[in-house]
């Protein structure tokens, strides 16, 4: 498959030259009007110590909010894809368990997440969790821990350890969440598989546990990653929303640089470079991991 | 077969049901130790389903089975040793792609029997020899024609050292240059005494192993008998109709 496209040469044909000068006319028809209808003076200089600036009396660089929003994007992120595959494996094999309970418990979790807006889930997750689920947890005092452990641990997830619970709820939404789409993912990923593999294993005595784990999981694997990268690109998309649960992830400190500088349009130009290098940064990762897959295979 | 032994396989009154649909109408069968049973019949008459409640892949209605001894009920301590004796190969292979030849041979007798890698692999390649394909342990079932893999199919249930082997028209989907192999690995199987339950259309094959044919149709068994009765003077006007259309061609 993949040799196919390699072997396909890129040629240029007539139409593609008419897209692309198609785009550059409307970008630079965009920039012209925003210049000239909304008056609209660019100035980029103005935004970029945003990002990173040289502290005058130390002479060291210093970073800024908006690159402080991109590594606390990138802390969810990465916390993130770990609890939401962590949930959606668990919840995945429950959807197909021959136990009904649990079957409901999944499926009832999946219908719920599916058929409400992201907006409102995270709403009313967010003030339960931050009213209730984290005192009871206790997730306030593990901050506040004098253990020299606990404290490294919440800054290397957090950041900021006063902003630890706040963090750990914004978290929790967010892998409920894509968590949902992932136990879908899993779920579909081992239905997937022939019949004729578990009437296999089990016709030669394996339990039903070992059947799964060495007969259906592994093959389940390759079918599932393809779909569940593109579900951690679109986790790392989503992470924007849980900026209006106060989160300071870039969203949130875009918006607050944005209403400060009133350099609206630079401010969410670079936002969106920044979310773009990170997306497409995994998109090339996880290609390359599936390609190596698919190499190992042969 | 002395029929003063108690059977090794024994449905009474058994009854299948799909939905609506019933796939047996109370089946009786005693199959011996030792005994070669070949199963034949027209498609949807519900021999496969029949053979699938023998090692419970499937679950039946009505009626009861006994296997070596061991009652099929709900009991899954009870299943699994059933399926330990009774092995199983299927029209489709159904080989684990993701695993080498031998790790496919390996995995079951690992896992259910609890023998050691070293203990497992010897067992292997002992049954990879009589299947005549020891030298392609290392590779992958994809890689393998469809008579091979037939036969690694048939190693991989003996591994398990079953008792009683079934076998789901075991050649249906292969080639016709490739059925002669696996039936001789079949032939072979059932000249060292194994007891065998064989769906299959394969009449030379029947005629050669089989110390009883079963007719099936319409989930019953219409007819069973020795093959020399059974090919020559069939009892039942819908065996003769069957066998002269399965014969003809
Ligand atoms: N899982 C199932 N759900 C519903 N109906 C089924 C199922 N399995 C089998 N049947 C039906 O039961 C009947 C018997 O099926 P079975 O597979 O036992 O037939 P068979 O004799 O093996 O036929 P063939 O020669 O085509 O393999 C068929 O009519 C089939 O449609
Ligand atoms: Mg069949």
């Amino acid at each position: 498959m993949t040799a196919g496209r390699r072997n396909k040469k890129t040629r240029w044909s007539w139409i593609d030259l008419l897209v692309i000068a198609a785009v550059i006319a409307f970008v630079v028809f965009v920039v012209v009007r925003v210049e000239t209808v909304l008056r609209y003076t660019w100035n980029w200089g103005h935004v970029m110590p945003f990002l990173a600036y040289v502290d005058e009396d130390t002479g060291r660089w210093v970073t800024n909010l908006l690159l402080e929003g991109l590594i606390l994007t990138m802390r969810l992120a990465v916390i993130g894809i770990v609890i939401s595959a962590l949930i959606g494996v668990v919840m995945g094999l429950c959807r197909i368990s021959n136990n009904l309970f649990l079957r409901m418990v999944a499926r009832t979790y999946v219908e719920l997440v599916r058929n409400t807006p992201p907006l409102v889930f995270i709403f009313i997750f967010y003030f339960f969790l931050s009213s209730q689920l984290m005192p009871l947890l206790g997730v306030d005092d593990l901050a506040r821990s004098d253990s020299e452990f606990v404290q490294w641990m919440v800054r290397m997830v957090a950041g900021d350890p006063s902003l630890f619970s706040n963090f750990v709820a914004g978290l929790i939404c967010l892998s409920l969440f894509e968590g949902a789409y992932i136990t879908e993912i899993v779920r579909a990923g081992i239905q997937s598989i022939p019949r004729g593999q578990w009437e296999a294993g089990k016709s030669m005595g394996l339990s039903g546990f070992d059947v799964m784990r060495n007969v259906i999981l592994p093959q389940a694997v390759s079918r599932i990653m393809p779909p569940l990268a593109n579900q951690f690109i679109i986790l790392i998309k989503d992470s924007s929303i849980v900026s209006l649960i106060s989160i300071q992830e870039l969203t949130f400190m875009a918006v607050e640089v944005g209403v400060s500088t009133s350099r609206v349009f630079e401010v969410w130009i670079l936002t969106a470079v920044m979310y773009f290098v990170i997306c497409y940064a995994c998109v090339i990762v996880f290609n390359w991991l599936e390609r190596r897959a698919e190499r190992s295979k042969r | 077969m002395t029929e003063n032994q108690d059977p090794i396989i024994r449905l009474t009154d058994v009854s299948k049901f799909f939905g609506e649909f019933q796939a047996l109408k109370s089946v009786n069968m005693e199959v011996q130790l030792g005994e070669r049973v070949v199963v034949c019949g027209p498609s949807g008459s519900g021999k496969s389903t029949m053979i699938r409640c023998i090692n419970r892949l499937e679950e039946h209605d009505a009626g009861r089975i006994v296997v070596d001894g061991k009652e099929l009920t709900e009991d899954m301590g009870n299943i699994l040793a059933v399926r330990r004796e009774v092995g199983m190969v299927f029209q489709q292979f159904n080989l684990f792609p993701h695993l080498t030849v031998l790790r496919n041979l390996t995995l079951a007798p690992m896992r259910a029997r609890k023998l050691s890698l070293k203990e497992a692999e010897e067992v292997a390649m002992q049954y990879l020899e009589r299947v005549q394909i020891p030298d392609q342990a290392n590779k992958y079932p994809s890689q393998l024609s469809g008579g091979q893999q037939q036969r690694v199919a048939i190693a991989r249930s003996l591994c398990m050292k079953p008792r009683i082997m079934l076998f789901d028209e075991p050649t249906s989907a292969l080639d016709p240059e490739m059925i002669k192999e696996v039936l001789d690995v079949m032939i072979e199987l059932a000249r060292e005494g194994m007891t065998m339950i064989v769906v299959t259309h394969e009449m030379g094959f029947a005629k050669t192993v089989a110390d009883t044919m079963v007719f099936m149709d319409h989930g019953e068994i219409v007819e069973s008998a020795p093959p020399s009765d059974f090919f020559t003077a069939p009892e039942s006007e819908r065996t003769q109709l069957f066998l002269s259309q399965i014969l003809s061609h």
